[in-house]
Formats: structure tokens, sequence, C-alpha cells
């Protein structure tokens, strides 16, 4: 079947939103990402309704090397969405991960800076299993108490550079993990340990 | 396509989806940085500013097709602001819409936080005059910038100080300032004092709009958010002598309503909906009359309308400055 993006972008980009808006909001918990789309076959499903929802001419995109290697996915995503594709992970806006083992250091995105911390991108990384329990610890604005989430696998050195990122705050960069059509947030003001 | 906005003309819920895209970024850093403002692209509304043009344009970016809209001005349902905002979207966007809290999704709020508890599931979207806490103490946008990335927040505490040296205590009594996470000092938009500790730890995701000044902020749920205070001059809400007129609610915000020109007065819910769901239920205050339409309940209605409308009037400007209440007694740890 031919590649298409949402059936209906009104409603589906809305339904979007509010999963990745409750997912930022509430880590720890997971969101279902409803909507019909067929994105080109190396570009997960999820990443793509991420991407038609939030990305547009406004908004620097960066790839990983395997999105960014697809004519189909790189067409795909400037046909639907009008995005900027960049190959400079500093200016953009966000970010698509379709496999953790291909994901940068999180030291090599924009970060904001102390006048302006909203100028920093926001990370899709996509991962084999994402569920409650197990793993890891979650804390911080969003979480009552403490929840536990299992993330499966992380990108590289993703425990260390969190804590980094941690530290940055109020910079730093906002990830939304997917897997299996949901997402999970973890906004730059969580707390992270293994357990 | 919606049947809506194809009777309408315009996209569901007005605004064009590029817009909304972009208001949807600036949701989602508000929440991943609370209490900072993130500047937005505001669009003009048909709507003057100081009516919630901030608040229609994050309600609009967020709601869907099956939400359930409540709005409330001053914790009222049936004043002017609310009834309209209400029908903006009931036209633009289909969706139902209530004055119960208990059954809506979303809620877009002028000056006032629920009295019944939020839940999880719901979303509060406050309306903001001026978004930023430190503006009337430093007027430039590139200063005040630099004090919130730098966390410097003395100005505030010295006008909290000047306060007591002049007072006694605390004199601020709405917009109240918090800390939020721990880091960012935020305006929780002229909302009584006495609303400060329903912000704090709340089940539900609370936004806010600024649509003049162009400012998205964010509090997530389950965030530390503390009121600025001393160790010898805690933060305090205010508190009622008597209970609600008609509902005899007590731990409440009333709101006065004068009775006639010899001096009546009354003092009631200024939560319409908690009020009635009380009165409901079988409880009287000492005005209320038998019967819960009694004409003594509707009678309120509309004289609370000619109230609020002047509160309306003085608290649309810059620099809103209600009456203070004279129902007000002693100040209570929250």
């Amino acid at each position: 079947m031919a590649a298409h993006a949402f059936a209906n972008p009104v409603f589906d980009a809305q339904r979007v939103f509010r999963a990745a808006m409750n997912a930022l909001s509430r880590p720890g918990t997971l969101q279902t990402l409803d909507c019909d789309i067929a994105p080109p076959a190396s570009l997960p499903a999820e990443l793509a309704a991420l991407a038609l929802t939030l990305a547009d001419h406004e908004t620097p995109l960066w790839l990983d090397a395997t999105l960014a290697g697809s004519r189909e996915v790189t067409d795909y995503l400037r046909f639907h969405t009008g995005t900027p594709i960049t190959a400079n992970p500093r200016e953009a806006h966000f970010a698509l991960v379709s496999d953790p083992a291909l994901c940068p250091s999180l030291h090599s995105f924009a970060r904001g800076t102390p006048d302006y911390p909203d100028r920093s991108t926001t990370m899709f990384v996509h991962t084999s299993r994402i569920s409650v329990g197990d793993g890891l610890i979650l804390s911080g604005p969003g979480i009552r108490g403490t929840a536990t989430m299992s993330i499966d696998p992380l990108p590289p050195a993703f425990a260390r550079e969190w804590i980094a990122n941690r530290a940055l705050f109020p910079c730093g960069v906002d990830v939304l993990f997917t897997a299996n059509g949901m997402v999970t947030g973890l906004p730059r003001t969580t707390m992270m340990e293994a357990r | 396509m919606n049947e809506h906005a194809q009777a309408t003309g315009y996209n569901f819920a007005y605004l064009d989806e590029q817009t909304k895209r972009m208001i949807r970024r600036a949701i989602l850093k508000g929440i991943a940085i609370p209490g900072y403002q993130v500047p937005f692209a505001s669009r003009e509304m048909p709507m003057p500013y100081g009516w919630g043009t901030g608040g229609v344009q994050v309600t609009a970016a967020i709601l869907g097709p099956d939400d359930v809209l409540k709005v409330i001005d001053q914790g009222s349902d049936d004043t002017t602001n609310a009834v309209s905002i209400r029908k903006f979207f009931a036209r633009t966007a289909g969706v139902a819409t209530t004055t119960k809290t208990v059954e809506a999704t979303v809620i877009q709020t002028r000056h006032r936080v629920p009295e019944t508890a939020l839940r999880s599931d719901q979303v509060l979207v406050y309306q903001v005059p001026i978004p930023e806490p430190l503006r009337y103490l430093e007027p430039r946008e590139t200063e005040t910038r630099k004090l919130h990335a730098l966390g410097e927040y003395g100005l505030m505490h010295v006008k909290l100080y000047e306060d007591i040296a002049r007072h006694g205590h605390v004199a601020t009594t709405y917009a109240y300032p918090v800390e939020v996470a721990g880091r960012y000092v935020m305006d929780p938009s002229p909302v009584p004092k006495f609303d400060n500790p329903k912000i704090d730890d709340c089940e539900a995701l609370q936004l806010f709009g600024a649509g003049r000044e162009k400012r998205i902020y964010a509090v997530p749920p389950h965030t530390k958010v503390r009121s600025l205070d001393f160790e010898d001059h805690p933060f305090r809400v205010q508190t009622f002598k008597d209970p609600c007129a008609l509902c005899a609610a007590e731990g409440v915000y009333l709101d006065e309503v004068v009775l006639d020109d010899r001096g009546g007065r009354m003092f009631v819910c200024s939560d319409t909906d908690y009020c009635e769901e009380r009165r409901e239920a079988g409880h009287r205050g000492h005005l209320a009359g038998d019967d819960p339409l009694s004409p003594v309940g509707r009678g309120r209605v509309a004289e609370g309308d000619r109230v609020r409308e002047e509160h309306k009037s003085d608290s649309a400007s810059p620099s809103p400055r209600p009456s203070p209440h004279r129902g007000e007694g002693e100040e209570a740890l929250p």
C-alpha cells in the first residue's frame, strides 16, 4: 500500500498531541498513539505520527542515519510537514531516532539557553519495548512520589547522560519514547535511576 | 470534515492547524519547564484582549471532539465571559459543554480554581492578563528574563517585605507569587491567594495562556507549588467569618453580594456550580429559603451578574484591583 499521512489531519493530530501532552505531563505512564497512517517502511508509525503532529516549516528536524539515508522517508516528511531537514543536531527543534543504537549523545542536541530554555530539541526515540514497572525509578514533576518504568533498550550511556541533562535544568532536552503504538515522556525535570 | 466546521466556515475549534501546532509546541515546552513562560505567536481572536484570548487559544489547541468543556469567570458559569466562550466552542468545535465541574474534561477559568477537587483526566486552562510576576517591579523584559535565568527573585521578596513593613502582614491577596518545582517564580494569574494551595500537587494538568502578552506556561500534575513567604510571616489564605448564605459551605471562597441600598449584603460561594450542587444535596444557608430554586436563589444569579460585571470592568485592565472583601476575617494557615 502506498504511504499516506493522517487520514483525518485535524482529529488525528489532536489525538496524537493529547497523547504526547499527557505523556510529558505524566512521566511513568503509557499513552496510546491512535491514528491511521502508513509511513514508508523504515519510519516507525509512532515517530511519523509525532512528526506529522508537531513539525512544520518552522521546526528544523534531525534524522538518524537510517532515516536520513532513506529517500522515501525524507520525501514523506518534507511533503507532509514542509519541515526543513537538518544534519546539525544543534539547530534541530525535533529529532527522530528510529533505533536507540543510532542515538547520538544527548549533548549534541540543542539544550536551550538560560534566557530561553525552551529553544531546545525534543527527541522522539523509537525503541522495542516500553512498559510500566521494573527497571527505572522516576520522580519529579508529574509523578506522585515515584513511578517505575522499563524502556528497553535505552540509547547507549543514556542513564549517565540523563543525569547530566537533568543537572542542566532549566536547560536540557526532552525525550518521548515510543514502542508498539504507545508513547511515554521523559521531560528534563524527571529524575531517573536504575533499580 | 466536522459538521460544525462546515457550518461556521472555520476549522475545528476556530484556529487553523499551523497555529494549533505552534501552540501545542509551546504547551509541551511549558510542561517540560514548569513555571517558565514560553513565548508564542499569539493570534488575534474574535474577542478583545483581556477577555481570555490566551486561554481560548490554549483551549482551542488541546480541544478534541469528545471533550466536555466548562468555562468559569471568577467561579461563575453564568457571566458574560463564561457564557460567550462556551458558546464560541460549542459553535466552532461542536463540543459538549457543561457547568458541572465533575463532568468537564477541559475547564477554562478566569481567576478561580474550582472548589471541587480536580481529577487526572481534567485539564485546567487559566486566562492570564499579565504573566510576568516581576513586571510591576521591573518593566524591562530583557531584565526580567535575566532575573528568571539567574533565579534571582530578591525583588519579589523585597516587595512582600515592604507589605509587612507597611501593613504588618503580606497584603497581597490575589496573583500571589508562587515558586514552581523549586525553580521559577510564577504568577498564578489573578486567582485569590485562597486558591494557591489548590494549585500545589494538583491531580490535573494546569495550563496558562496570556494572549496579549504572548506567553504560555504550565504546572504539571503533582508539582510542588509554594507560595512565597517568610519564616516569621508564613503564607496564609483568607477565611470568612460566616458560611455561604445559600448553601452554608465553609472553607470556600465567598463573593460579597449587595442586596439593597441600605447596606444589606450577603456572602455566597464564588463557585456557582459548587454552591448549586450543595443546595441540590439539601444544604441550606440562612438566606436560601426552602426550595432549591427559590426566588432568593434565582435572584442571586441576577444580582451576582451585576456585581461580577463591576469586577470585570475593574480587572480587565492590566492591573486588576478587586475591592477587598469586607467579609474576610482573620487569615488562617492553608
